[in-house]
């Protein structure tokens, strides 16, 4: 199925499903078809949503997503050498590509990655010659003929079971998962290092990246995120917190501490102040669906860059350049370090990103227009699309606008995604999943 | 309030001339204010900054992305203040408050850690000059690793609050911000654990020449963080379960981890001259913090 292109700001987005989660909802996942969105919280919980088939009698509804299976994927420990509890707090999820009928996701807390299989079951055997329909044993001396137990239709039921657990890998916290597009291996990155594994393979990875310096007094840059190239299973990305990205060749050399690109934009002096370094950090990268292009995103704007090209980015595009003023103020509550991620459209032709307020914002790269929607229940009426929103950075408010002073901070989007195909997106809040879709 | 013709000290800056034609010595009082004003906003985003990184302590496990975000922004500062030289001059007078204080003003942040040059100084007075703020953590944390080196006895004079003066943030135990491996990991568990009772009394001497920027310190400090008061009950609950499973720990892992005692506890653990050998180091560092917090009480009082 062709991605479908549209302008964002002409998107018509309808309200298709709210999901009010039981915790922070802390990532948000569509597999490779779209089918599936998957969710993970602050309870280490996951919780999946299937797309609904479209029905004959209405085609004009695309597909409602619906809860399709829910289940407690990692649990609170506790270090007994650091006398620190680990989070259950689901960092992300990743879905791998379908093989057979069978659905996996790696889904990681802070510490361990776990390999889950959802299957679903539509069928039991009935007709056992030793035992009765309800599992008691029957006799066997009463046993006078054989038959052969056969397959009888029950209700859809979805299981999932975790199938590896890839533990002990990692000292500091894991904020990136990504599966390679060989499909054999993944990539788990943590604050100093990252890790590749083999799927089949729990008990060893081998560290591919290591930025710990000798002395930890003589640290001052983390990995923030890290990346496989979606084609180039060789090729993976990785940002820090000073605002660089570095492309790494696994081919080149087994430890990947040299990077074979290094992209990182000249700092704009007239903006410099205490907070440069801080706003410059990268929340998060991703490559364009193509390979061509990634995305990163730090704290006021979006960055597209051209992988041939380590300059400087080709597009930026200011998310909330007017939070620049009150960078003090951000820093004091801390929002300064929220860490919001960022996605691509089906055909790399717009992309999304959250902030505050309940805001969540839309690119459009070929018709360099912007929108700014709102995920909240008064502004989400059934039946009724999104109305742009604007905020007032100075001078006379107009009606509908909302002044910076007036926003939200605790209200924060950090986390969207969009359907690999359709024009379907999906928008956490702190405990709300928005599925909003284009209106046909 | 100025003596005519004395140029005002670091110290007053957050003051504004309450006569500006006073000091004959400034330049034109506007750009005077407009210089401490900045002068203020940058020392009000140092003490934020301290601040947070001594919170950072107190969290479950610290996000060693905004620790290290933080410490780079306090670095980037100190830098700056040592570049106008506002960092000699606050330093200075600093040590001028304090006599007991020996301040090394020209070692810069966060790259020497404490209790690495500690090593260095064992034999010394180490009255090394770091802000309350940070004392009760790094200290204890100090002398963790003296006690690995076999130093035998705790020196709990260095938890004086008298030596905190200084703002030399590599004092601040941003080192500890940093989860280590191994044997540096129990150190940072140290402080992750007890750093936090930085106390007010500490942040009183260290801010007194900006009482604004005190309260705000205060103010931010006490809602985010009220001290830890421990439940009596659980402590002796765990009082009974801590000497088995330390033991255990300890052969186990070679490694410790501090048990939370009330103070109380300590006072009686101090009072018998300690229990076996065995436990009493592990228990040290719990006595380390826990000492800390009567330090607190009694140097408050």
């Amino acid at each position: 199925m062709e991605a479908v292109s549209c302008r964002c700001y002409q998107f018509n987005l309808l309200l298709v499903m709210l999901f009010v989660t039981a915790d922070i909802i802390s990532t948000v996942e569509f597999n490779h078809s779209g089918e599936l969105l998957a969710t993970g919280d602050k309870g280490g919980r996951v919780v999946i949503f299937q797309q609904e088939l479209e029905s004959k009698n209405q085609p004009q509804c695309r597909g409602e997503y619906n809860v399709y299976s829910t289940f407690q994927s990692h649990e609170p420990e506790f270090d007994y050498l650091k006398s620190l509890e680990i989070e259950e707090k689901i960092n992300k999820i990743r879905w791998l590509p379908q093989k057979n009928a069978a659905q996996f996701l790696l889904s990681t807390n802070d510490k361990t990655i776990k390999l889950w299989k959802i299957s679903e079951r539509d069928k039991r055997p009935e007709g056992y010659n030793l035992k009765e329909e309800d599992g008691r044993y029957r006799d066997p001396t009463t046993v006078t003929t054989l038959r052969v137990p056969v397959f009888q239709p029950m209700d859809l039921m979805v299981e999932a079971s975790p199938r590896r657990v890839f533990a002990n890998a990692h000292t500091y916290h894991i904020n990136s998962i990504s599966v390679n597009s060989d499909c054999e291996t993944y990539l788990s990155a943590d604050d100093l290092r990252i890790n590749l594994w083999n799927l089949e393979i729990t008990d060893r990875s081998f560290n591919i990246v290591d930025i710990k310096p000798v002395n930890m007094e003589e640290l001052t840059e983390v990995i923030t995120a890290a990346e496989f190239h979606p084609n180039q299973c060789n090729t993976f990305v990785y940002s820090s917190s000073k605002g660089t990205i570095r492309l790494c060749d696994m081919r080149a050399s087994a430890l990947c501490d040299q990077h074979s690109k290094l992209f990182e934009e000249p700092e704009d002096p007239s903006n410099r102040s205490f907070f440069s370094e801080i706003i410059s950090s990268i929340s998060d990268v991703k490559f364009s669906h193509s390979g061509r292009y990634m995305m990163t995103r730090d704290y006021l704007s979006v960055k597209i860059w051209d992988l041939n090209m380590e300059s400087r980015p080709v597009e930026t595009y200011q998310v909330h350049e007017y939070l620049r003023s009150k960078l003090c103020s951000l820093y004091e509550n801390d929002c300064i370090f929220d860490k919001f991620e960022c996605c691509w459209n089906g055909n790399d032709s717009v992309v999304m990103t959250g902030s505050y307020n309940n805001f969540f914002r839309m690119f459009d790269r070929g018709y360099r227009q912007d929108v700014t929607l709102e995920a909240s229940r008064e502004s989400s009426k059934p039946r009724s699309v999104l109305k742009p929103r604007k905020v007032c950075t100075g001078g006379k408010r107009k009606k509908d606008e909302i002044s910076v002073d007036s926003l939200d901070f605790n209200k924060k989007i950090l986390h969207t995604a969009w359907h690999p195909q359709d024009n379907i997106i999906a928008v956490a809040t702190t405990n709300n999943l928005y599925i909003f879709q284009d209106k046909l | 309030m100025f003596p005519k013709g004395t140029k005002r000290k670091f110290s007053d800056s957050g003051d504004e001339p309450a006569a500006g034609g006073e000091d004959v010595n400034q330049p034109s009082s506007v750009a005077v204010r407009m210089l401490s004003s900045y002068s203020l906003q940058r020392q009000s985003l140092l003490d934020m900054s301290l601040i947070k990184l001594q919170l950072c302590h107190m969290l479950v496990e610290p996000n060693l992305c905004r620790s290290v975000l933080i410490a780079n922004t306090v670095r980037q500062i100190q830098e700056e203040m040592t570049q106008d030289g506002t960092w000699q001059i606050m330093t200075q007078a600093l040590s001028a408050a304090n006599a007991a204080a020996q301040c090394s003003a020209d070692r810069l942040v966060a790259t020497e850690v404490l209790c690495r040059q500690t090593e260095a100084t064992q034999g010394e007075q180490v009255l090394k000059p770091f802000p309350a703020v940070g004392s009760e953590g790094c200290p204890a944390e100090e002398e963790v690793v003296v006690e690995e080196e076999g130093e035998g006895g705790v020196t709990m004079s260095t938890v004086s609050p008298q030596a905190p003066t200084s703002y030399l943030p590599g004092t601040f135990g941003m080192d500890p911000c940093w989860e280590e491996e191994n044997g540096e990991d129990e150190e940072e568990d140290e402080d992750s654990e007890e750093c936090g009772s930085g106390s007010e009394e500490g942040d009183s001497d260290r801010l007194v020449e900006d009482s604004r920027t005190a309260e705000q310190v205060f103010g931010t400090f006490e809602i985010k963080n009220p001290a830890p008061s421990p439940d009596p009950a659980l402590e002796e609950l765990f009082s009974d379960v801590d000497a088995s499973y330390y033991d255990l720990d300890t052969v186990l892992t070679g490694m410790q981890s501090a048990p939370k005692m009330g103070p109380y506890d300590l006072l009686e653990s101090l009072s018998s001259h300690g229990p076996s050998p065995l436990s009493s180091s592990t228990s040290c560092r719990s006595d380390l913090n826990e000492l800390d917090h009567i330090m607190e009480i009694i140097v408050g009082s």
